[in-house]
């Protein structure tokens, strides 16, 4: 064995120094901290705006902005969580992080790739950010840009969907960065059906980026020749047809809701057998169900679309295969849940975050298919029903199953451990302030209060004021998690090797690993999950 | 132990050009979106689309294709010429290759200048007088030919890269991975307009 002093790829001396250390490094753990770091000022930034429109909302009319500010700040609010956070949150932090490790590689194919990978991410939101100073003022379409008022509105569309498709353009080179690396580097021995299941929805998730995002791309790029030029695509004067655009645009919008859930399903597969010491239940049916998700959530793009003028034919059509990409779905959480069964369970806190992303993701899913049914979808189109359901699947699902990936990995990423009371208190701060801020929404929303709007009836105040007070607890438990993890990053104990006990490959190595990952190849067992 | 904390430059060929298929796979899906919004509108405007590709020069555009076939031989020819380490034949075969799309881009100024000459182009005033399907159907012929002629600039950046890579013996007989992804690029470019010269030009 390696008898020298262990190194992590923190502590590695390279060519540069400081700074330039991490911006000019091509290490697929140092770009994933740069990733994270971005990412979390930026959601701060997303949640702060989130806030300013919880207390505009907490009384009918006018509280503390204009009408015209408030629809800014939701679209600025979306386009920001969408494609700055959400979009690549998972997979760019701990996918870069941990897909070469999971599958025993020394970093993903192409290293370079993936840190211009980063600058195309970083320059595509500071375009996204300068489009809400410019002087024709913040776009204010929301973060769907529908057409034909995107093709009119005075505001700065075309930067904001410029940035739109350059962040686009960096999710696409991520996604295929690690199809290759799946096909290319895994450890010898290690066959498909012997990965870990993070990598698999991982894999399935770059399909996507790279099948979806360029019909995104081409719609924004038309969508900028229509304001550049008037080319009337979108525009019923010069023939062109408004729903087009809406087609287009959700050919890519929805298969990219499965780009920010797969890969929190992936993390969530990683923590339950880990903290339940037992092996994952139905391997092959998680790992498949992923792909089943990727190919189905291809076609069911209309179900956005059932008041915008469709035939009867393509409506039950898009709602039968609506209904039918729930079932993969619903497929890994019984699995979850049959492997907590008869479990010794352990109530850590990147656990507890795993069972409030069950506990949510089962709303949003839930109420995901009433919106699936034509009938009542009618109903509840364009009410705060709809805002609760997609907050309750991707801040509910997505956000939870990032926190819970950071709790669960930030032992082996720092090499330091967390205060665990602090954390177990963020964990039900977040969680009561979630549900209190999102479920109210539902109620109101079927009693007909409308999204984006920025006043309404006196009847729905009671939900406003109690989703305020409910945003107000979220976010003082996002403030006591931050604080927590920035205290033990910075002063935390020595964390152990493998603190979890867990039987991936990662909890093989050194926290935090070195540079190069792993010093002989590792031995890769039949089942990743095997605790016996 | 110690040898393997050195980086040794990690080559995987494979790897490179199974990257480079995806990454055309995605320029096909951006390529896709426009074909389908041109497939909706020619079959709603079948005969306003036939009467504006009447409008388009035939010539140039067979020409065009015939240049852009000729050069897709002559980068897969050098790919044969650099395995055989005949190393001025690779360049004269790129250097053809360049100049092929030189022609293309040259034959494609005209054709939009005699567009642009008799005022035809996206916001003129004469595009607004058009009836819709025509508006259309030019507005869809300038954005597709722009955009593919963005990629021939794209493909040409590329052999001029690939050109001076071969020059200073970085691409060799036995490592030349990048020429062939440089000529699958340029195979993806000539493919395109292998549909939209039909689509655009051939309207019957």
């Amino acid at each position: 064995m390696n008898n020298t002093e262990h190194v992590s790829f923190l502590e590695h001396q390279g060519k540069h120094k400081g700074i330039l250390a991490w911006i000019l490094s091509t290490d697929h753990k140092r770009i994933a901290f740069l990733y994270m770091y971005a990412i979390a000022a930026f959601f701060l930034v997303g949640a702060i705006l989130g806030l300013l429109m919880r207390f505009e909302l907490i009384a009918p009319g006018e509280t503390i902005m204009k009408p015209q500010t408030y629809n800014g700040i939701f679209t600025v609010h979306g386009i920001i969580m969408i494609f700055m956070v959400v979009i690549p949150g998972l997979s760019a932090v701990f996918g870069n992080f941990f897909l070469p490790i999971l599958i025993g590689a020394k970093d993903v194919s192409f290293p370079k790739l993936n840190l211009f990978s980063w600058y195309l991410f970083m320059f595509g939101s500071a375009l996204a950010v300068a489009s809400q100073f410019l002087k024709s003022g913040p776009p204010d379409t929301g973060w769907t840009f529908y057409a034909p008022y995107s093709t009119t509105t005075g505001t700065s569309v075309i930067i904001a969907t410029t940035a739109a498709f350059i962040l686009g353009f960096s999710s696409i080179l991520t996604g295929l960065n690690f199809i290759v690396t799946v096909h290319r580097l895994r450890a010898p021995g290690m066959k498909f059906f012997n990965m870990p299941l993070f990598p698999w929805s991982l894999y399935a998730t770059a399909w996507i980026q790279l099948l979806a995002t360029p019909v995104v791309g081409i719609t924004l790029l038309m969508l900028i020749a229509e304001r550049l030029f008037g080319i009337g695509f979108f525009n019923p004067d010069l023939g062109g047809d408004p729903v087009l655009f809406q087609h287009l645009f959700w050919i890519y919008s929805h298969p990219a809701v499965y780009i920010m859930i797969l890969p929190a399903m992936g993390v969530i597969t990683e923590i339950i057998p880990t903290f339940c010491q037992k092996k994952v239940y139905g391997y092959k049916a998680i790992a498949l169900s992923s792909l089943a998700i990727a190919g189905v959530g291809f076609l069911v793009w209309g179900h956005h679309m059932y008041t915008s003028g469709m035939s009867e034919q393509a409506r039950w059509f898009f709602s039968l295969l609506t209904f039918i990409v729930a079932v993969p779905s619903a497929i890994k959480v019984f699995n979850w849940i049959s492997t907590m069964y008869k479990g010794s369970i352990d109530m850590k806190p990147a656990f507890l975050f795993a069972l409030a992303f069950i506990f949510l993701f089962m709303i949003g899913g839930l109420t995901g298919l009433i919106l699936g049914s034509v009938a009542t979808d009618i109903q509840v189109h364009d009410t705060s029903f709809i805002v609760a359901h997609f907050h309750y699947i991707i801040f509910g699902g997505m956000g939870f199953a990032f926190f819970a990936g950071l709790h669960y990995w930030f032992p082996k990423m720092y090499g330091r451990m967390y205060n665990f009371k602090r954390a177990n208190f963020s964990v039900i701060a977040l969680f009561v302030g979630f549900n209190l801020l999102y479920f109210p929404q539902f109620i109101i929303g079927v009693q007909g209060m409308p999204r984006r709007y920025f006043d309404y009836f006196p009847r729905f105040q009671w939900a406003q004021i109690l989703s305020t007070i409910g945003g107000v607890i979220l976010f003082i438990g996002l403030i006591v998690m931050i604080y927590n993890l920035v205290k033990a990053a910075r002063s935390g104990e020595k964390a152990p090797a493998n603190p979890w006990n867990g039987s991936t490959l990662e909890w093989q190595l050194p926290s935090p690993p070195s540079i190069e990952n792993f010093d002989e190849d590792p031995v890769v067992k039949e089942n990743p999950y095997d605790y016996n | 132990m110690s040898e393997k904390h050195t980086h040794i430059e990690h080559r995987d060929d494979e790897a490179s050009k199974l990257g480079m298929w995806l990454f055309i796979f995605t320029e096909l899906l951006l390529f896709g979106g426009l074909f389908l919004v041109y497939s909706i509108f020619r079959s709603q405007y079948p005969t306003s689309f036939h009467e504006g590709s009447l409008e388009l020069n035939v010539t140039i555009g067979a020409l065009n294709t015939m240049v852009l076939l000729v050069s897709s031989m002559t980068i897969a020819m050098a790919i044969t010429a650099i395995q055989k380490k005949n190393k001025k034949l690779t360049l004269i075969l790129i250097g053809i290759t360049l100049f092929l799309a030189f022609v293309f881009l040259v034959n494609k100024y005209f054709e939009w200048g005699a567009k642009f000459h008799h005022g035809l182009y996206p916001g003129s005033d004469l595009m607004e007088l058009l009836d819709r399907g025509h508006h259309l159907y030019f507005s869809l012929y300038f954005f597709m030919t722009g955009l593919h002629a963005l990629h021939i600039i794209v493909g040409m950046i590329l052999l001029i890269i690939t050109y001076v890579k071969v020059k200073n013996e970085s691409i060799k007989h036995d490592h030349f991975v990048f020429l062939e992804n440089g000529a699958l690029y340029w195979h993806l470019v000539d493919l395109i307009w292998i549909f939209l010269f039909p689509l655009m030009y051939l309207i019957s």
